[in-house]
């Protein structure tokens, strides 16, 4: 890239070079949709069988009613025609109606969202507390017995699948009786006062979203740790420590500010992360998301319900990074101010 | 290589020698077939091994007591102390197997069995001998399932399902991931944008739900070796998307360099140029996502057969039996049944020290 390509490169932070970001982004981002649905369509089409053929089985449903059935639900047409007017009505807002469930797939997509959203928030939130402040604590105390202990836990809990740690969740919760299982809130909650029936959400929600924070933690820390070491390391850290700042302002200031470029980058990676990770342990512990929810329209393969949850998921994950990319445009002066780089020169 | 690192590869490498020697020789080294039932033993407990015998005191080869259903309970065992039986390791048996580990009810072919196995009958008291043969007594050394079938013998067929298919589907994956990555990276212009925009689509998803969204439209009630193999893969097919997009990287960077152009001035053809100059130079990068491909892969089919969607009874997966045991919350009872988590654990484990030891080595190379 030469300097006077560069559209960031004349002074100020500029607005047009994000705006030209986010319209690509976004622009990838709805191509992206669009060939995803337009792939799982034909690949719906390409399967054998669908919602009907199950009754087929039985001998008692005439050959005419199945006829019937199909004409009803458009299933006889051109899948490209289906394809065109599920766009038409997709439009309008309209995900499309799911045959299993004879209800509207946004009337049950969309509460079952909002609680993958919850749960992978929350957990989220908990995962990065934890990385920062252990990753932390390691970084700074490195070749310690802190830094060996943290290290040792992680390569175990890494190795640890996701699934087993909703197991052994279960385990707990099924043993000590400190935790409710399976569903949002305890079955008398709408009659509770309000903070109460708050604290029955949170109360339900901890163990789900720690078993997913437990998930997705070792990846992050290990992340953090290696961004902290390296940031520590580099010679403006020395420079202000030679100056005499404190430490913990070292810390802040210095170190986490430098190490922050690659780690937003990642909490837009982990997001993909999270939300497979959720799938088990809505699964497994009964928190009623998406997960479970696509995994049922699998088996009685709902089309519209399969392919409206995994758009969901991927427009979600697109969002995410989105967001990340944003922050990052906030965070790194150097991004908002690139320093032109010319072709590198190894030998004169 | 420091010493420590050198221990480290030792360990990883001999765990996973010995994991995959377990699990290739199931057949051969299984006490019994993955789906002998035996319903009178259902959820029977692991049998602990003794070494000290009631009459000859210490001694090296390990004997068990055999278990007797409670009467009229359902899951209930008591230990049978009058019938000691010693085991015996890969004595040909019957069934033409040479088990790993097998009771000396059981062993009866060989001839050195033979004549412990009187030298130790001898042993057992007068009054004892005289009885009618008693039933033949089987060893459980992780217990039974719901169905009886035994636990050891399923977790070796299991882990032979799971460990290959995740060794093949990874290799599988990563050739398709070189491939791709190595002609977006070298071609560079349009090949490259188009390659990477697949590659964006199939990291766009959430790898489950992707996996779950194919897997939707793919026929449910299928033979369990197709189903193997269909999983198997399904999983390569989805998964080749994040080794292609690092080594494109390191491919393309690697192509600016000196040596690469002078080949090319020198008349080196596209396919020489790849495979002699650039690809030796990124094959340290491709061991370690090899490392790192493995127990992901692993973990994907366990997953899917966790959930049902993929190896079906009567053969067994590392995934299924976990299912098994969660079912019905059976493994707050029989918390044998759990045992599959073990070794799934130890073999990730392995291969996330693999991988660590050749990240360190390979980065100089690599970047």
């Amino acid at each position: 890239m030469t300097p006077a390509a560069d559209p960031g490169h004349d002074g100020g932070p500029s607005a047009s070079a994000l705006g030209a970001m986010l319209g690509q982004r976004l622009l990838h981002g709805i191509l992206l949709l669009l060939l995803l649905s337009l792939l799982s369509f034909a690949l719906a089409e390409l399967a054998p069988g669908d919602v009907v053929s199950q009754l087929e089985l039985d001998p008692s449903v005439s050959r005419q009613t199945i006829d019937q059935l199909r004409a009803r639900y458009a299933l006889d047409r051109p899948w490209l025609e289906r394809y065109g007017s599920w766009w038409r009505s997709l439009l309008r807002g309209d995900l499309g109606y799911s045959l299993s469930y004879h209800l509207p797939v946004r009337q049950l997509v969309l509460p079952r969202l909002c609680n993958t959203l919850v749960l992978t928030l929350s957990a989220s939130l908990m995962a990065w507390f934890l990385a920062l402040l252990l990753g932390g604590l390691a970084a700074w105390y490195r070749g310690g017995w802190i830094d060996r202990w943290v290290l040792t836990g992680n390569s175990v809990l890494l190795a640890t699948p996701d699934l087993l740690l909703a197991v052994l969740a279960l385990w707990l919760a099924a043993r000590s009786g400190w935790f409710p299982l399976a569903d949002l809130t305890s079955l008398d909650a709408p009659s509770w006062p309000l903070w109460r029936r708050l604290a029955d959400r949170l109360w339900h929600l901890i163990l789900p979203a720690t078993t997913l924070a437990l998930a997705v933690l070792p990846t992050l820390l290990a992340h953090v740790r290696r961004a902290l070491v390296e940031a520590s390391d580099a010679p403006f850290v020395e420079a202000a420590r030679g100056h005499g700042v404190g430490e913990w302002r070292l810390f802040r200031r210095y170190a986490l500010r430098s190490a922050a470029n690659p780690l937003v980058t990642l909490l837009g990676f982990t997001l993909a992360t999270l939300m497979s990770g959720s799938l088990i342990v809505e699964w497994i512990l009964g928190w009623p998301g998406l997960g479970p929810l696509l995994l049922h329209a699998v088996l009685a393969r709902d089309t519209h319900l399969v392919i409206a949850g995994a758009l969901l998921s991927a427009a979600f994950l697109l969002l995410g990074n989105l967001l990340a990319d944003l922050l990052l445009w906030h965070l790194d002066p150097r991004l908002r101010h690139p320093v032109p780089v010319g072709p590198r020169h190894r030998s004169p | 290589m420091t010493a420590a690192r050198k221990r480290r590869l030792g360990w990883a490498l001999s765990c996973l020698g010995v994991l995959y020697g377990w699990v290739l020789l199931a057949p051969v080294l299984a006490p019994y077939d993955v789906d002998d039932q035996d319903r009178g033993f259902p959820y029977a407990p692991p049998m602990a091994l003794h070494f000290k015998h009631p009459q000859n005191g210490w001694q090296l080869r390990p004997w068990v007591y055999p278990l007797q259903p409670v009467p009229g309970t359902y899951d209930q065992y008591e230990v049978d102390r009058q019938r000691p039986t010693e085991l015996h390791f890969w004595v040909l048996r019957e069934d033409g197997r040479r088990p790993i580990i097998t009771t000396a009810s059981e062993a009866t072919v060989s001839e050195a069995a033979v004549s412990e196995a009187a030298a130790s009958e001898a042993a057992v008291s007068e009054a004892q001998a005289y009885e009618i043969t008693p039933p033949e007594v089987k060893v459980h050394l992780l217990g039974t399932d719901g169905f009886g079938r035994d636990l050891f013998s399923r977790l070796l067929f299991a882990g032979r399902t799971s460990l290959l298919a995740g060794l093949l589907a990874a290799l599988l994956s990563l050739a398709l991931g070189t491939a791709v990555g190595a002609i977006a990276g070298y071609a560079g212009g349009w090949v490259d944008a188009l390659l990477m925009r697949g590659c964006e689509l199939l990291t766009a998803l959430p790898w489950l739900y992707l996996l779950l969204a194919v897997r939707a439209f793919l026929p449910l009630d299928v033979a369990p070796e197709a189903a193997l193999v269909g999983t198997l893969v399904l999983i390569a097919c989805l998964g080749w998307a994040v080794p292609a997009r690092l080594i494109r990287g390191a491919v393309a960077s690697v192509r600016q360099r000196d040596f690469v152009r002078v080949a090319a001035g020198f008349g080196a053809s596209h396919g020489a140029l790849l495979w002699r100059h650039i690809l030796p130079h990124v094959s340290g990068l491709i061991v370690v996502q090899l490392w790192l491909a493995v127990p992901r892969f692993i973990l994907a089919e366990v997953t899917l057969s966790f959930l049902g969607l993929g190896m079906a009874e009567p053969y067994a997966s590392l995934g299924t039996l976990l299912a098994d045991g969660v079912r019905q919350q059976a493994f707050l009872t029989y918390p044998w049944l759990l045992s599959p988590a073990l070794a799934l654990i130890l073999t990730i484990l392995s291969y996330h020290q693999m991988a660590n030891v050749h990240e360190q080595r390979a980065r100089p190379i690599a970047l």
